[in-house]
């Protein structure tokens, strides 16, 4: 694959349910190994976004491309690529950690030998290495995300996409999965879609796409986002692009 | 480092990534069932109440005579062994039908349809867990009527019901999985249950035979003639005896083949079955 192609591209993807228009001619890029954050509050049409992009539905029109693949024409080859953590918790509670990630890596066609040797290095890579036979009703929510991304790493993907991965953890468990993240997209090549509804998750090089009612009203880096709209930070940056308060939790990223 | 946790190449999914595929979903599916131990005891008394009290009861009322596959006068509860067979497959279908629905509203429906493998081979793959648990609750459901005296001719024909338990099976699942891209949300299922499963399981050859439906109702009779479930119920008896029915092997197998691909029309991307939650 050319290093020239990017990640993700989502062109002139427009939805709607009936009448309620969710996405509205929405088009930015995420580049191999960066990370960019999709913000938006709750209803900016972000889980929408994610659903055409995972294919669970096709848009009404536009495109998605996943290095290049169109998501609705060559569905496997982009899903293949393509690393997911959803908002809501979906690992099998009664099911061990390695079990789930068995699951997991046989949905994706991998041999048991193939999936072992990649559950040890990420297992590891997300500190539960000692957890790998506990049933994941017994994991904390901060662990079971440790292991939905481990779980989305499975196999291999170029891309991952995190829809809202810090919503309800405590101050540590985010910081310590924004920052396993983080390293994903600086030292592993990968490219890093990551949904929030909060600004302190934002860094000044972060790639940054602003999501408002169906509409797209940034897409830049930070840095530039700010100084563009002359705020002070991201979060007034996002106000004066939105109209609507910004939101922060409280962890310095 | 950086090689190991992304790469530029994917696997080309093959037949052998679908088989790993295919047997990922029904491992998954078999261990949730087995964890699930109310389930599988409720879908096992079940049938039993209705063997030991319902048959038990209605033995001295109801004789069957002489029809095909039996050559020779039988008990009531020998009769409806096979309905109740069915009738496992019935609630097993609409079960996994109800995880759908669920499994939709949770989000591991989600985590299905990320794997690269074509949906509607997923779709089937998950129809085949499904009848695979249900071929496991009806050899259960076979072992404990075995100890009540009902067996079949020959210990042969515990073999040759396998290939009918299949595709009745096929058919009870697609059919569920058609009814689960229908219902928009959990609650709607105990509709189901009134509406859909008790009218086809009583409007069957599964409690009584047809010539004597018709004798009592000939309108009844056209309506357990124009149920699928019927055919399960007549294709499973006679597999039981060691017999192929022809007709309901037909209706069987059509009928499983519309079923699922109006299924798999329903949950195509593009159909929106998926977005109704708009989630």
């Amino acid at each position: 694959m050319s290093a020239d192609v990017d990640a993700l591209t989502v062109e002139h993807v427009t939805h709607a349910y009936g009448a309620r228009v969710a996405l509205d001619d929405v088009s930015f890029a995420v580049a191999p190994s960066s990370f960019c954050v999709l913000l938006g509050l709750n209803g900016a049409g972000k889980s929408t976004l994610f659903s055409v992009i995972t294919h669970l539905y096709a848009a009404r029109s536009g495109r998605v491309r996943i290095f290049g693949h169109d998501v609705a024409r060559e569905s496997g080859p982009a899903l293949a690529r393509l690393g997911v953590v959803f908002q809501s918790r979906t690992l099998d509670p009664d099911l061990s950690v390695e079990q789930n990630l068995a699951y997991h890596g046989a949905l994706q066609g991998m041999t048991r030998g193939e999936r072992r040797e990649r559950q040890k290095i990420l297992l590891e890579r997300v500190g539960l290495a000692d957890r790998a036979r506990d049933k994941a009703r017994h994991l904390s929510g901060g662990q079971m995300r440790r292991i939905e991304i481990a779980r989305a790493l499975l196999h291999q993907p170029k891309l991952v996409l995190l829809d809202e991965p810090t919503a309800g953890l405590d101050i540590k468990s985010r910081a310590d999965i924004l920052s396993i993240v983080r390293d994903l997209a600086r030292d592993d090549g990968v490219g890093v879609l990551w949904t929030t509804h909060l600004v302190d998750e934002i860094r000044a090089e972060d790639h940054v796409v602003v999501l408002h009612k169906g509409k797209l009203r940034g897409d830049d880096s930070c840095a530039a986002i700010v100084a563009q709209s002359g705020a002070a930070g991201i979060g007034e940056a996002f106000t004066k692009l939105t109209g609507a308060p910004a939101l922060a939790g409280e962890i310095e990223a | 480092m950086s090689a190991t946790l992304a790469r530029d190449e994917t696997r080309a999914f093959g037949p052998r990534r679908l088989w790993i595929c295919l047997n990922g979903i029904v491992w998954r599916e078999s261990l949730r069932f087995l964890h699930q131990r109310e389930r599988f005891v409720s879908a096992l008394v079940r049938p039993l109440v209705w063997l030991f009290i319902f048959a038990a009861g209605f033995r001295q009322t109801l004789g069957v005579s002489i029809i095909p596959p039996y050559d020779t006068y039988v008990l009531y509860e020998v009769y409806i062994t096979p309905g109740l067979m069915a009738m496992i497959q019935l609630f097993n279908g609409m079960q996994s039908s109800l995880s759908m629905v669920y499994d939709r509203e949770m989000g591991s429906m989600r985590m299905l349809l990320v794997s690269p493998a074509p949906r509607w081979f997923l779709l089937t793959a998950k129809l085949i867990a499904g009848v695979t648990v249900s071929i496991l609750q009806v050899y259960t459901f076979l072992v404990i009527a075995y100890f009540w005296e009902i067996t079949p001719p020959s210990w042969w024909n515990y073999l040759t019901v396998l290939p009918a338990l299949m595709l009745s099976g096929l058919m009870m699942g697609a059919f569920g999985m058609l009814l689960s891209s229908l219902i928009k949300q959990l609650e709607n299922f105990a509709g189901v249950m009134n509406f859909v499963i008790f009218p086809m399981f009583f409007a069957s050859s599964a409690l009584y035979p047809l010539w004597r439906v018709q004798e009592g109702s000939p309108w009844l009779a056209l309506v357990c003639k124009l149920n699928p479930f019927t055919y399960a119920v007549e294709l499973t008896r006679f597999a039981f005896y060691g017999q192929f029915e022809p007709i309901s092997f037909v209706v069987v197998v059509g009928c499983t083949i519309a079923f699922l691909a109006a299924a798999i029309w329903a949950y195509d991307p593009s159909r929106g079955i998926l977005m109704r939650k708009g989630s």
